[in-house]
């Protein structure tokens, strides 16, 4: 059955309706082409893995980025949002996946943001908002104080805050990206019997998760994205979970399969370790695993899992509250990261605009960064020796630049992303870490990201690589390890579906 | 230094900003080189208005004028690579002039009942230990302890000038020259001699800057804290000491701030505690006018020099047509921002192309949708 002809004999009335909308972002297509629509007291759910383009189209519809190309219209009459309040004024509003709170402000103070309510005097009328407040918190059935500051309130408490501002808009179109992602089961539950209630009164519900079965709970009408395409559409009625688990992953682009290897001793060993968080909870709870030299684990997880946590554990950045990390049978759990990278354990983090790139300095500079002992004679560097070491690296790990001396910001996201893989091979490390290493990067940039693991796993390296994407779990890793709520949940060999993984990692149960 | 030069002409010409593009290098290259334009366009100007500014002799006393701003810029110029600021350095000059005055005065050993007068040599290192120390404790309260850089060394430019006071009791120590008798003259040789017809104190300084140029463009050292500037968490997941690069900066600009001190006191043949107020923000005019970001990681020692070399010409030569101290402070203050209006110009134009062609904003959400 033809998409578009699904889309366009079903029923119920069409409050917004998105055409061939497209978004570019340079060279990276996050959109191309993509038809919407929502209908007037109906939950429209959006599935898709990262980088499908969900949170991109919803920013498009809430007026927080400006389409490529395409166009929306609003009750029949085509529209156009320059910013956010202007799509709040069509009573267009969005629940961000990431809190946009000030926290240093009450619960009051946030909810009623840039839109304060004033007395005839023209002050903020604090009265009225705090009752209001109050009215949104009981019908949110949470037990908060308006006056509350944010900062002392738990994560899912924060996000009934934004959730409560949502609703005091009165919106007609309430886009919700990810909001229970952070939410107790028992606070899932409240936020459903409001969405009810929402729906009753006519509002219209976007809804975004990952937690698959959960959604289909409120699902009214189910849309597929994958890389930009809207590849799916259906009723609720007419769909079960494989129905989406299928349409979501789609066929395999290749990225690889496992190298053919002889593992050698373990190379790694994480023993019982645990990594809280700043407030002291375990986000990483006795967790054990090693890596032999050679072989290539992947760690799956949902976000929140604790991969981000266990990586930057092992690599030296954060501290252990219990456990300890051996590299080649030496306990290396009191050591610094300098010292770590010095005896062969790197780490290739999640963010590379943030934890991986120095802007200011060039290409060969980065790529340098982490070796410099390796061309310092005495106590200069060597320009000769330094440019030996970036041309080597920009030739090991195939960056297409201009030369070193390039500026960091002229390279694409996948080639940025090389420079700091190259940056750590140059220290020639026995084990790496890398936390979603194809996060932001094309999928020509992916395939090669990945080749580069198998190339430097034949040579002996041991390679443990996070990703919340299910379908690079199954390119080169020898091993699937599935991680939730900060243990292991699950190991898998080569060989194991994406339904498996899917459902150790809590995303779809069956 | 020429190292360093040479990388920013270089990174001039990849970066073809979409502003200046392809056919207008005139105007990149003035953009680039603007502090040395700067300095050119106002030796020809005080030259016209005055004859007496364009003369070997007046640029070398103008220089020894230089000379004092110049060594605090580059201990500024450190700190503010690594993206931190180091409001200080008036006060430890200041400090550090009286301690060599103390010194020179004679120290009292109050058991021993007798007073010792320290040669001339011991004066320099004990007083630039002074300066280190501060420095270091800068250091040690933003690196380890985590104090914003601008409130901790405003800490100590308040403790500084109030000790400096103290052990003067608000009094100026005069006559430094020593005595032959005691073995400790030669102090004032730093303020007044001249070696090859150049005074000492800018002697000193081309030291001082050839120094940190080496410092900064061939050492592992330089290249920390240019890392630890750019991207500290980046630095500090490549294994740079990031903690121990900012806690030297600090230390460093105490040496200079010391530096500078000893050479001011000895040009004086005075010591007093109120020297050098309001220094600190020469020094950071300096670093600004010669192309550094204050956010960190740009900047060179060459580009320093010549920051210095332009604010002290210019306020020079605006004594010598006679033009008021009040009309000083106005035109000071006009290069500064100019300084930074074009600073802005020139690094939103780089980030403008590295949003267009490099990173695009990341299609994906920073967490996982």
């Amino acid at each position: 059955m033809s998409i578009a002809a699904a889309h366009q004999d079903d029923s119920g009335e069409v409050v917004l309706a998105a055409r061939n909308i497209a978004k570019s972002f340079g060279s990276v297509h996050a959109l191309k082409g993509v038809n919407f629509k929502i209908h007037r007291g109906q939950v429209t759910t959006l599935f898709g893995e990262n980088g499908a383009g969900k949170s991109t189209l919803m920013k498009i519809l809430s007026g927080v980025l400006a389409p490529s190309s395409g166009d929306i219209t609003l009750d029949g009459a085509p529209i156009e949002f320059s910013d956010t309040i202007e799509a709040r004024e069509h009573g267009i509003s969005i629940i961000h996946q990431e809190l946009s709170l000030a926290p240093n402000l009450s619960v009051r103070d946030n909810v009623f943001m840039g839109r304060e309510l004033t007395t005839r005097t023209g002050s903020v009328d604090y009265a009225e908002e705090a009752r209001q407040t109050q009215l949104l918190m009981e019908e949110l059935e949470e037990d908060i104080d308006p006056l509350t500051p944010v900062e002392e309130l738990r994560l899912g408490q924060q996000q009934i805050v934004e959730i409560a501002r949502a609703l005091s808009i009165n919106s007609r179109i309430l886009i919700m990206d990810e909001p229970t992602s952070a939410l107790s089961a028992a606070e899932v539950e409240v936020l459903f019997k409001v969405i009810r209630d929402l729906k009753a009164r006519g509002v219209s519900i976007v809804y975004i998760s990952h937690h698959l079965e959960e959604a289909l709970q409120i699902t009214d009408h189910a849309v597929v994205l994958r890389d930009g395409v809207m590849t799916a559409y259906a009723r609720r009625e007419d769909i079960d979970l494989e129905w989406i688990v299928r349409n979501m992953v789609g066929e395999n682009f290749d990225l690889g399969s496992p190298p053919e290897a002889q593992f050698g001793d373990v190379a790694l060993s994480i023993d019982s370790v645990s990594v809280p968080d700043a407030s002291g909870v375990d986000l990483v709870r006795d967790l054990s695993l090693e890596v032999r030299s050679g072989e290539i684990v992947c760690i799956y997880g949902l976000m929140g899992a604790g991969r981000t946590e266990l990586l930057e554990a092992v690599a030296g950045r954060l501290n252990l509250t219990g456990g300890r990390v051996v590299l080649d049978g030496e306990d290396i759990s009191h050591l610094g990261i300098a010292e770590r990278i010095r005896r062969g354990l790197v780490l290739i983090p999640e963010d590379r605009q943030r934890d991986g790139l120095v802007q200011t300095m060039s290409v060969g500079q980065n790529l340098s960064l982490a070796s410099i002992g390796a061309f310092t004679r005495a106590l200069f560097t060597s320009p000769k020796l330094e440019n030996e070491v970036i041309d080597e690296s920009i030739d090991r790990v195939h960056i297409k630049t201009s030369g070193g001396s390039a500026p960091i910001g002229s390279l694409s996201g996948g080639n940025q992303q090389k420079v700091v893989i190259g940056k750590m091979m140059a220290t020639h490390p026995k084990v790496v870490l890398l936390d979603e290493p194809s996060r932001g990067i094309d999928i020509g940039a992916k395939a090669e990201v990945f080749k580069l693991l198998a190339e430097r796993a034949s040579g002996g390296v041991g390679v443990i690589y996070s990703t919340s994407e299910v379908g690079e779990c199954l390119s080169v890793a020898h091993r699937i390890v599935v991680m939730r709520r900060g243990r292991i949940a699950a190991e898998f060999g080569p060989d194991v579906t994406k339904a498996q993984i899917m459902a150790a990692s809590g995303e779809a149960i069956d | 230094m020429s190292k360093s030069q040479t990388m920013t002409d270089s990174e001039g010409k990849e970066h073809k900003t979409p502003m200046f593009g392809g056919d207008f290098d005139i105007v990149r290259l003035l953009l680039e080189g603007r502090a040395f334009f700067a300095l050119i366009a106002i030796i020809i100007v005080f030259s016209a208005l005055s004859p007496f500014y364009f003369s070997l002799n007046n640029f070398l006393i103008m220089s020894s004028h230089v000379a004092i701003f110049g060594l605090l810029a580059i201990g500024m110029l450190l700190v503010i690579l690594t993206g931190g600021i180091d409001l200080s350095v008036g006060s430890i000059l200041a400090l550090a002039g009286v301690c060599a005055g103390a010194m020179m005065q004679g120290l009292t050993a109050e058991a021993a009942g007798v007073i010792l007068y320290p040669p001339v040599w011991v004066v320099v290192l004990l007083t630039c230990l002074v300066g280190a120390a501060i420095g270091a404790l800068n250091g040690v309260l933003i690196a380890i302890f985590r104090v914003p850089a601008f409130v901790a060394t405003l800490g100590t430019l308040y403790v500084a000038r109030g000790i400096a006071l103290l052990m003067t009791n608000g009094l100026t120590y005069n006559n430094l020259s020593g005595d032959p008798a005691l073995g400790n003259t030669g102090f004032d040789w730093l303020g007044f001699n001249r070696l090859f017809g150049v005074p000492i104190g800018v002697i000193v300084l081309a030291v001082v800057a050839i120094l940190a140029a080496l410092l900064l463009t061939r050492t592992p050292f330089g290249r920390w804290v240019y890392a630890t500037g750019g991207n500290a968490r980046a630095a500090d997941l490549s294994g740079v000491p990031v903690k121990f690069t900012t806690v030297m900066v600090y230390t460093l600009s105490g040496i200079c701030a010391a530096i500078a001190g000893l050479v001011l006191s000895s040009q004086l043949t005075s010591a007093g505690p109120t020297a050098g107020t309001t220094y600190e923000l020469t020094a950071i005019a300096a670093v600004v006018v010669g192309g550094a970001a204050l956010s960190g990681g740009r900047g060179t020692i060459g580009g320093t020099l010549l920051g210095a070399f332009v604010i002290g010409f210019l306020a020079d030569g605006l004594v010598i047509i006679g033009v008021s101290t009040y009309w000083q402070t106005v035109f000071t203050g006009a290069v500064i921002v100019a300084a930074v209006l074009l600073n802005s110009v020139q690094y939103s134009g780089r980030r403008r192309r590295s949003a267009g062609s490099g990173t695009p904003p990341s299609p994906k959400p920073s967490k996982p949708s």
